[in-house]
This record gives structure tokens, C-alpha cells and sequence, in this order.
């Protein structure tokens, strides 16, 4: 069974980063957000440097959304969702298989973009470490939250606008907690340590929600 | 639906027949109404003519009686919906699908009702229409969901699987409601803290908290009428909907 989970985590991977696949899309959105920002709020370097960590949680959260809605759909319009549903391995844990394919292809480079990113927006070494770190442990809830709204609108056409509504209220938490920490680890008196904690918690209990809850909703898509 | 009629059955079962359901609730709803009519004027008179003006806030703390019994239930419908949830995914209790989607409106609007006395209280006491404080914001956030669960439903054609889609998107967001009830306590903002249902009992005069309590149980009754009112619509308007598929699908035989 583990090999064929395993096979399934590389097609998943595979086809998303070739073309059309749209994972290399998120990386370039992620750019274009933070260059944005400074156009939108002028470019005052003290305020950019204040305000970066949140903008860049703001813009992964923003890229991550953006490819959600392929994550079952393009299995759904091609027919191979209905062999995965029926292939007779836990439908939950191939729903944590793809999403697990599906943040390394999509938030990983978001991760691996982030310090530079730091960059653009003057922030500090301990803060870039920091965002860094934080967007490692928090965009996997990102993923796997998200996952439930792409799973609950797979059968609806034009379901993108729908999961941004169904998803962003349930990931205000992990938010908060991200931007939480970094601001801890930038201004002296509040800690890093335990709202970083908090977040990889938060991962970690989006890891067994989500898988639970997309696979219900297909299952309840499929009838 | 074919066993019914079986003689053995518990209340819950037979109340799975909308026909059985329908009738018991046209026998509840006069009882109902009149109970909230009872209860809100006895609420509202003692609110605003015989509970005495804060020592602070003057008069302005009667929107208090509105403002908080808005919060209780817009929060109490979204755990009747999760319990509802819970019965048509686990139970697949034919009404419970009919409960959570008549519930989501009205939670929507008494949340909504929630926020705007909440603004109006809040501009002369805070200065501000609206600060970013832990429990306003959840409760913001608790309107998005029901704004949200209510776009679910409207865009999956299909009642059954559009009740079994949102179902489970209402138990993953049952999440947010006791990070809505302990905001106050957990993070030390604006907002005052919790002064009612507390372990070492009410913080709040007893002058208002008669009325408080008795608006609370106006808003509660009337709450019930509204979805029990909105279940009915909700059965009849599935009812017209099978009966229009089945007059489309006879009228495409006649024609063959």
C-alpha cells in the first residue's frame, strides 16, 4: 500500500509542475504580491521593514489559495479520481498523499522564496529567519485546511471564488499564530517560541482534519 | 423513509416524516410566538424602564440587552447547526439537512445584529466604530462562515449532497466557537470580559441581569419560531422541487 501511496505522491508531484500544472504559477504570484506592496503604501523602507512579515504571510496565503481548486478537480475531469476513490486504499490518507504532494510543489518554493522576499521588503536577518521558519511550519495547515474546501467544491464549475470564502475564516488562527511569532521574534518582549509551537500544532491538527474531512466530502460528492 | 409507520419507533424517528413534522410544528408555532411576544415585552419593559442606568455608561447600557442576547444566540445556532450536522452525517436523519439549512440565515442575521449593536455601543463608550479586538474579530469571523455555508448551499443544486457537503464543513468550523467564547478571557482587550455565565457565578447586578436573562430567553423562542417557520418553507419548497422533476420527467414519457 505504501508504495502505491508513494507512486501517487510523485504522479501528483509530476503533474503539477510540469506545464499547465500550475504549481510554479505560486512562486510567481508570491512575487508579484510583495512587488505590489510597495507601489500600493509607497516605498518607505521603516514601514516596509514593520509591516513585512505580515506581508508576506498575507501573499503565501494569497499563492496558497491559488491552486486549490486543481487539487482534486483535474483528477475529478479526467476520471482518475473515481479509480482513486475506488482503488480500496483509506480515501484519507490518499487525501493527505496529495496534499502533501500539492504543498511541495505549490508552498515549498514559497518557503524556499520567502528569505528572499525578506529581502525587497528591508527586513532584518533574525526577521527573514524567523518568516522563514514560520511559513515552513504553518503552510502545511494552509494545505491541508485548504484541502477540505477543494474537496467540498470538486464537482462545482467555477468552485475557486467559493473555496477562498469556505477557507479563509478557518485559517485566521494559523494567521495570527504566524505573524505572532515573527513579531515575538523581532520585538524583544514577546516570545518566539511558544505561538512557533502553537503553529506547528496547528499544522499538525490540520493534518488529521483535513485528510478526515476532504475525504468525507468526496465520498459525499461521488453520490 | 419506509419504516415510519413502524409501531415501535422513538419521537426522533417519527418526527422523520416532514408531514408528521410539519403538522407538529404548526401545533408548536402559535404557542411559540406567543411565548416570545410574552417574553420580550416583559424583557423589554423591565430593560428599559425599570432596570436602573449604568453608573458609568449611563444610558446607553440598554443596547446591552439587545447587544448581548444577539451574541448568545448567534452563537447557539451555530451549534444547533453542528448538531444537526452531526445527525445527517452520522444518522442520516432525513430533517437534519432541512434544520442546518434553515438555521443558517438566522444565525447570520443574529450575528449580523450582534455586530452592529455591538458598533453602536461601541462608538460613544470606545471612541471607534469598530477595534480589532480578539472577540469582535471571531465574531466577524463567524458571520463569514454562515455568509459562506449559505453560498455553499446555494451553489450545489442537489438538497441531499449540498446537506452532506455542508455538513461537514460546518463540524470543521465548530472549531471557532469556543475560541469565540474564551477570546475575552484568553486575550485581555477592549472588550469586557465574560460577566454572565461564569463558574463563580454573574459579575452583573441582579436588577440587570433579570432582564438580560429574560431577553436572552425572548431571543431563544424566537429564534426557534423563525427556524421552525423556515424548516416548513424549506420542506414545502423540496417538495416542489421533487413534484416539478417528477412532472418534467412524466411529461418527456408522454412525449416519447
Amino acid at each position: 500500500m505504501s508504495r502505491a501511496l508513494l507512486a501517487l505522491f510523485r504522479r501528483d508531484l509530476r503533474l503539477s509542475v510540469k506545464v499547465g500544472g500550475g504549481a510554479p504559477m505560486g512562486v510567481l504570484f508570491f512575487l508579484v504580491v510583495v512587488t505590489l506592496m510597495p507601489f500600493s503604501i509607497g516605498p518607505d523602507l521603516p514601514l516596509l521593514q514593520r509591516i513585512g512579515p505580515a506581508v508576506l504571510w498575507i501573499a503565501a496565503l494569497l499563492a496558497t489559495l491559488l491552486g486549490l481548486d486543481r487539487l482534486f478537480q483535474a483528477d475529478q475531469e479526467d476520471g482518475s479520481l473515481d479509480l482513486l476513490v475506488t482503488a480500496g486504499h483509506p480515501l484519507e490518507l490518499v487525501a493527505l498523499v496529495k496534499g502533501l504532494a500539492h504543498w511541495t510543489a505549490t508552498s515549498l518554493p514559497l518557503v524556499v522564496a520567502a528569505p528572499f522576499m525578506g529581502l525587497l521588503l528591508n527586513m532584518q536577518a533574525d526577521a527573514i529567519a524567523a518568516v522563514t521558519l514560520t511559513l515552513l511550519a504553518g503552510t502545511p495547515a494552509l494545505t491541508l485546511i485548504g484541502m477540505i474546501g477543494a474537496a467540498l467544491t470538486v464537482s462545482l464549475r467555477r468552485g475557486g471564488v467559493l473555496i477562498a470564502i469556505l477557507v479563509l475564516p478557518l485559517s485566521v488562527p494559523t494567521l495570527v499564530f504566524g505573524v505572532g511569532a515573527v513579531l515575538g521574534a523581532v520585538t524583544d518582549p514577546a516570545p518566539f517560541l511558544s505561538p512557533f509551537l502553537v503553529l506547528c500544532a496547528l499544522s499538525l491538527v490540520a493534518g488529521v482534519i483535513g485528510p478526515i474531512a476532504a475525504a468525507a466530502a468526496l465520498r459525499a460528492g461521488e453520490g | 423513509m419506509a419504516n415510519v409507520s413502524a409501531p415501535s419507533q422513538s419521537t426522533l424517528q417519527s418526527l422523520a416524516n416532514p408531514t408528521r413534522f410539519v403538522s407538529l410544528a404548526d401545533r408548536l408555532l402559535p404557542w411559540l410566538a406567543a411565548l416570545t411576544v410574552a417574553l420580550m415585552a416583559a424583557g423589554l419593559y423591565l430593560g428599559f424602564f425599570v432596570a436602573p442606568a449604568d453608573y458609568q455608561q449611563g444610558e446607553t447600557v440598554r443596547i446591552m440587552f439587545v447587544h448581548v442576547p444577539a451574541a448568545w444566540v448567534g452563537m447557539f445556532v451555530y451549534v444547533v447547526m453542528a448538531s444537526a450536522a452531526l445527525g445527517s452525517l452520522v444518522w442520516k436523519h432525513p430533517l437534519a439537512d432541512v434544520t442546518a439549512r434553515a438555521a443558517a440565515p438566522v444565525g447570520a442575521v443574529f450575528t449580523l445584529i450582534c455586530l452592529v449593536t455591538g458598533s453602536l455601543w461601541g462608538r460613544p463608550m470606545w471612541g471607534a466604530w469598530w477595534v480589532w479586538d480578539a472577540r469582535l474579530t471571531s465574531m466577524l469571523v463567524l458571520l463569514l462562515m454562515y455568509l459562506g455555508l449559505i453560498a455553499l448551499w446555494h451553489t450545489i443544486e442537489d438538497p441531499i449532497r449540498a446537506g452532506r457537503v455542508a455538513a461537514i464543513l460546518i463540524l470543521v468550523g465548530v472549531i471557532n466557537i469556543p475560541i469565540i467564547k474564551f477570546s475575552v478571557d484568553w486575550w485581555y482587550t477592549l472588550h469586557q470580559p465574560a460577566s454572565v455565565f461564569r463558574f463563580d457565578g454573574p459579575t452583573i447586578h441582579i436588577s440587570m441581569l433579570i432582564p438580560l436573562l429574560l431577553m436572552g430567553a425572548a431571543f431563544m423562542s424566537l429564534v426557534a419560531v423563525m427556524i421552525l417557520m423556515s424548516m416548513k418553507n424549506e420542506i414545502l419548497r423540496r417538495r416542489i422541487r421533487a413534484i416539478s422533476i417528477r412532472a418534467a420527467y412524466e411529461g418527456r414519457k408522454e412525449r416519447a
